[in-house]
Parts: structure tokens; sequence; C-alpha cells
């Protein structure tokens, strides 16, 4: 099972008490009329796919909260966490390794 | 109503239905966390996990902004909370009947525990409490000594909940 860390709890806890809630840093356009028929479908539907690191949010079901993930899409492992509204962590080696 | 335990034999693990309670969501900014609490006569605490007590009531922090309040039947919160209300923006809501409490000891509870919780509970502080899964129901752990819980499950959840501990019961008693 994997083990996951919870920003919020500060606490490395199994992952039947988190779900996956899709890919992170996704901001919802501030004015949704003033885009194409396209804009707005890439915004709802297109996704990276990333193979190898993957920026994602996760719930924990112990705190309520939502926060972001680096999790690479291949080895499963998780890279970093962190929480929600901070800035993309960038991808270093030390992470990637 | 009348409470009576039967215990024909002594039991590695004992599940004991608790009386209700006065349950209360609480969800406050962490700005107004301070002033609110003085209201409730309460020290809401800021980690997530931990508690606090005063006067019966007890308070248990489950998220960076969100509160589990529980005190005896007819505890009156809402009225201080309600006159707080315009220094302290928040939500109090009364979810005493969404749960029933049950209160499980023994010597072999953490056993019981461990067939169907995935987070470690015997590496969980005596005095903490936490809201995770058992089996895939949510439930609320609360550890009050080393081998004694309360845990906090959802009315529509309890028959599973309980099939699962009778069954777990079973295989304690018989050494499997």
């Amino acid at each position: 099972m994997l083990l996951i860390h919870c920003p919020y709890c500060e606490d490395t806890l199994p992952e039947l008490e988190f779900t996956y809630a899709g890919e992170a840093h996704i901001a919802r356009p501030a004015d949704p009329s003033a885009l194409s028929d396209d804009e707005w479908r890439d915004f709802l539907f297109i996704r990276t796919n990333a193979r190898g690191p993957h920026y994602e949010r996760w719930r924990h079901i112990g705190c309520g909260r939502f926060f972001n993930a680096l999790r690479d899409t291949v080895s499963d492992r998780f890279l970093t966490t962190y929480k929600a509204g901070e800035a993309r962590r960038p991808l270093t080696n030390e992470a990637a390794e | 109503m009348t409470n009576q335990k039967h215990q024909f034999d002594a039991s590695p693990v004992v599940v004991e239905d608790l009386a209700p309670a006065l349950r209360l969501s609480l969800r406050v900014k962490p700005a107004h966390r301070e002033t609110l609490g003085r209201a409730l006569g309460l020290d809401l605490p800021t980690r997530v996990g931990s508690r606090a007590a005063a006067n019966g009531a007890e308070a248990l922090c489950l998220g960076p902004d969100e509160w589990l309040i529980v005190a005896p039947e007819g505890t009156d919160l809402a009225s201080p909370a309600r006159a707080a209300y315009a220094d302290a923006p928040h939500s109090l809501v009364d979810i005493s009947d969404r749960e029933i409490t049950l209160r499980l000891s023994g010597p072999a509870v953490l056993d019981l525990l461990a067939a169907c919780c995935p987070r470690n509970i015997a590496a969980m502080p005596v005095g903490a409490a936490a809201r995770t899964v058992f089996d895939s129901a949510t439930v609320i752990l609360w550890r009050d000594g080393p081998t004694d819980f309360r845990m906090d499950v959802w009315r529509s959840f309890a028959p599973h909940v309980r099939s699962l501990l009778t069954q777990v019961r079973t295989e304690i008693a018989a050494g499997l």
C-alpha cells in the first residue's frame, strides 16, 4: 500500500484514506463567456496525461482537505506533497530520483 | 432506557453502545478561532487530531478549520456561539443524530481495529483522535487509553461496521 504524506495533518498515512482528484494547477478562466469553444473544451477535458512526474490533486478523508502532489506515474512514487494554493513545486533532481 | 451489559465470558474485546450525546460540527476561520473558543469556553486545538476538554465538553480538531464538539445532551453551546457570531463568523451544525458511538475496549482491541483500519492505530497517542476509515466507512476514532477506544460511526454504516466487529471478535476469541 502507498503511504502518502498529508501536508495538513503533517503525517504519513495509508493510501486508503486518500482520494485522487485529477490534475492540479488548472485555473478556471476568469471570464468563461469570453473563451472560444476550443479553449473551453481544452479547459474542461484536455489533460497532460504525463508519463513520469505528474502534478495532481488528492483529498484526505481525515482532514477533509484537498492538496497537491507530485507523483511519478511510472513508478507510482510520491515525490512531494504540498498545500493547495501553493506555487507549483519545481521538479528538482533530488525529487526526481 | 436500561443499559444492561451481558458478559458471559472474559472477552478479549468488549463492544458496547454509548448513550446519545450532543455532537456539533464547527467550521470557523483560523483568524476567529480564539474569539469563538473563548465564547464557548473551549480552547479549540490547532493541530489536526488533538483534543481539548472543558466543563464536560470535548473539542477535537478534524481539519485546519473544522472541529467536532461532543458534550452531554442538553448542553447549550448554540446560544454563546450565536452571541459571538458578529465577532467570529462561523458555522455550527447539530449532528447529534448522524452518528452513534461505540466503545471498544479489552486487551485485543488493537488487533480488532487493525483488521479493518489501514492506519497504524497502535502508533496513535493516548488522548488523540482521528477521522479515518474502518473498512470503507468513515469513522472517528478516539483513543482514551492504551486499550480503550471510542468510535463514532454514521448510522447508515453502523450495521456494516457491527457485522465486521462481530466477525473479527469471533475470530479473535477462536484464536485465529
